[in-house]
């Protein structure tokens, strides 16, 4: 008998593992697949390992810092700051056309541009910040007021408000075009006010340091165990059933695999159905080159692009939509030694039905189509690599479903969030994308203040 | 535990949660909150360190009584007399 199951060992499943397991329970973690990692996975292919996820960890903060969600999640799941062994951005840029916004760890800089590039707007980005940071950090305020009518209380130059919204919607954005404001304000201070970093050798590194943590700590790790069903008798969840049929009983289960896919793998009748699904997704592109990005001219982290005055995001009408995208160079980080190869990812919006739809040759010749059509859009706004690359992949809106099981490969789950992380259940919680906070270190807290809330207690 | 001993446990406790702190100057009768910076989590963390090491029960209505080192140990020295180390 456990006391607590978790199923999925994303970010999330594994921070409420270690919050759990440090406290004396006894808890598993089920994962379907053969290795850990959720949406921030990493594949092999050619001698190279790829990451899938990550282009950045948000929220940085550099040592020492007590504050903000960094902070309180290396106390909660008692690290120290030197093991995620983080590097700041060099600096990114939000690019529209004729207009360009730098922005880094310092946020004096992003404050200049605007005011540079927007002297009218001086003012009113400042009372936006100021009332901004008055939310709540946790996730809870969950007001849905939407973000879009709340910045146009303060900005009134429609294309700042489109640059502003661009990075925050590509980050965070679980609904097309807008945001709720609570959510607009976590993302906003994620990025902006506190910033960007990554590890040297990718988001390995820290799933390697919580596995690592949650099996010292005594926790159990079951790899290709997907959960098959959760058994309910009288209101409450008594055990789960594995694909191999594999039966566990359990005191509770927090669930990471998402509020829809959750409740069908509860074995009741009909649960109806009273959140749509999410609908957006995410092709990506990458390129390995045989240069560092530095060298053909290329200096920054990360480019949020956009093709016009009119920021667009949405389900495309296409496979993909190549007007706008993400350019991450993991190269352009402050490490201690630089990496081995160059490599340039570009993110853009997807349509996951299109993908799901076609055949596998036409999968494949998609893929090539698409890589083409993005790098050629995102060259308009960095130095052309295309003569540099020395290898290609892609990954779809199928991959992001084969990694998370996430219905329609939806990168940052149900539009509406379930912020109390309660279920129809007593003793049935969820934690992770569906619950609140997205991105890597959003995922973490949430798995620890689900844990906190509601099974640490007794 | 004496009062010497009970000290040297929060100390432990603190570090445990604050690996990048340095604890050992850390002043007697200065909230930790102000100190440390620590928030809510945080003072629930060593509510259940103490309750994990040495089976002290706090109700949630005395939990302001950690406020500081100097008050903490007030606090749990008669509650801790018979805990041995
Ligand atoms: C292209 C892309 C780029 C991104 N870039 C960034 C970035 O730069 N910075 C950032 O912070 N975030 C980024 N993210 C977002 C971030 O990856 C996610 O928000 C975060 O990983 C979500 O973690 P999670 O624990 O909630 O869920 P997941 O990672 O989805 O974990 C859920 C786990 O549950 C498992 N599971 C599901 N169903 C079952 C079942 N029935 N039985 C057993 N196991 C099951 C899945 O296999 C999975 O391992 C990016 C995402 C994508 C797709």
């Amino acid at each position: 008998m456990y006391d607590t199951i978790i199923i999925g060992a994303g970010m999330s499943g594994l921070a409420a593992g270690i919050r759990l397991a440090h406290f004396d329970q006894r808890v598993c973690i089920l994962e379907r697949h053969s290795a850990i990692g959720g949406l921030n996975s990493f594949y092999r292919l050619g001698r190279r390992n790829y990451d899938v996820g990550l282009h950045a960890v948000t929220n940085y903060a550099p040592k020492g810092t007590r504050r903000g969600p960094l902070a309180r999640l290396l106390r909660q799941l008692r690290f120290a700051w030197d093991e995620f062994s983080l590097s700041p951005q060099v600096g990114s840029e939000i690019a529209f056309p004729g207009v360009r916004l730098r922005f880094s760890n310092d946020f004096g800089l992003f404050e200049s541009e605007v005011v540079r590039h927007f002297p009218r707007q001086k003012d009113n980005f400042r009372r936006l910040v100021a009332e901004l940071c008055d939310y709540d950090q946790l996730g809870r305020a969950g007001t849905g007021c939407s973000a879009r009518e709340a910045v146009a209380q303060h900005i009134d130059d429609p294309l700042l408000v489109e640059m502003i919204f661009c990075p925050l919607l590509f980050y965070g954005g679980a609904r097309e075009h807008d945001m709720e404001f609570g959510q607009f304000s976590i993302m906003f201070r994620s990025i902006f006010l506190e910033g960007l970093a990554r590890p040297l050798v990718g988001v390995r590194l820290i799933l390697k340091k919580l596995v690592q943590k949650f099996k010292a700590l005594g926790g159990e790790l079951r790899l290709r165990a997907g959960v098959e069903r959760i058994s309910v008798s009288n209101g409450s969840v008594d055990k789960v059933i594995l694909d191999n049929g594999t039966e566990l009983e359990c005191r509770r289960v927090l669930s990471s695999a998402g509020w829809r896919e959750t409740m069908r793998l509860c074995d009741e009748v009909n649960r109806p159905d009273e959140h749509p699904a999410g609908r957006l997704s995410f092709v990506e592109s990458i390129s390995i080159l045989d240069a560092q990005p530095r060298v053909l001219g290329h200096d920054r982290t990360m480019v949020f692009y956009n093709d016009s005055d009119k920021f667009h995001y949405g389900k495309p009408d296409e496979l993909a939509d190549a007007r706008s995208g993400v350019i991450c160079s993991p190269n352009n980080f402050a490490y201690g030694q630089p990496l081995a190869e160059g490599v340039m990812r570009i993110t853009a919006l997807a349509d996951y039905d299109r993908w799901a739809a076609l055949d596998r040759q036409s999968y494949q010749l998609a893929k090539l189509r698409w890589y083409d059509r993005m790098v050629a859009s995102a060259v308009r706004f960095v130095p052309d690599f295309r003569s540099a690359v020395v290898e290609t992949d892609m990954f779809t809106p199928i991959t992001i479903r084969r990694y998370t099981g996430h219905e329609n490969g939806a990168v940052y789950g149900l539009p509406q969030k379930r912020y109390d992380g309660r279920t129809h259940l007593k003793n049935l919680y969820i934690c992770g994308t569906d619950q609140g906070l997205v991105g890597i270190i959003g995922a973490i807290i949430s798995g620890i203040s689900i844990a906190n809330r509601h099974l640490l207690e007794g | 535990m004496t009062a010497d001993e009970i000290k040297l446990a929060i100390i432990d406790i603190l570090s445990d949660i604050a690996p990048d702190e340095d604890i050992s100057d850390l002043k007697e009768d200065v909230a930790f909150r102000d100190q440390l910076e620590l928030d809510s989590m945080d003072f629930l963390d060593i509510v259940m360190e103490l309750r994990k090491r040495y089976r002290i029960q706090i109700p949630e209505e005395e939990y302001t009584e950690l406020a500081s080192m100097s008050s903490t140990v007030k606090y749990l020295e008669p509650r801790m007399r018979d805990v041995k180390q």
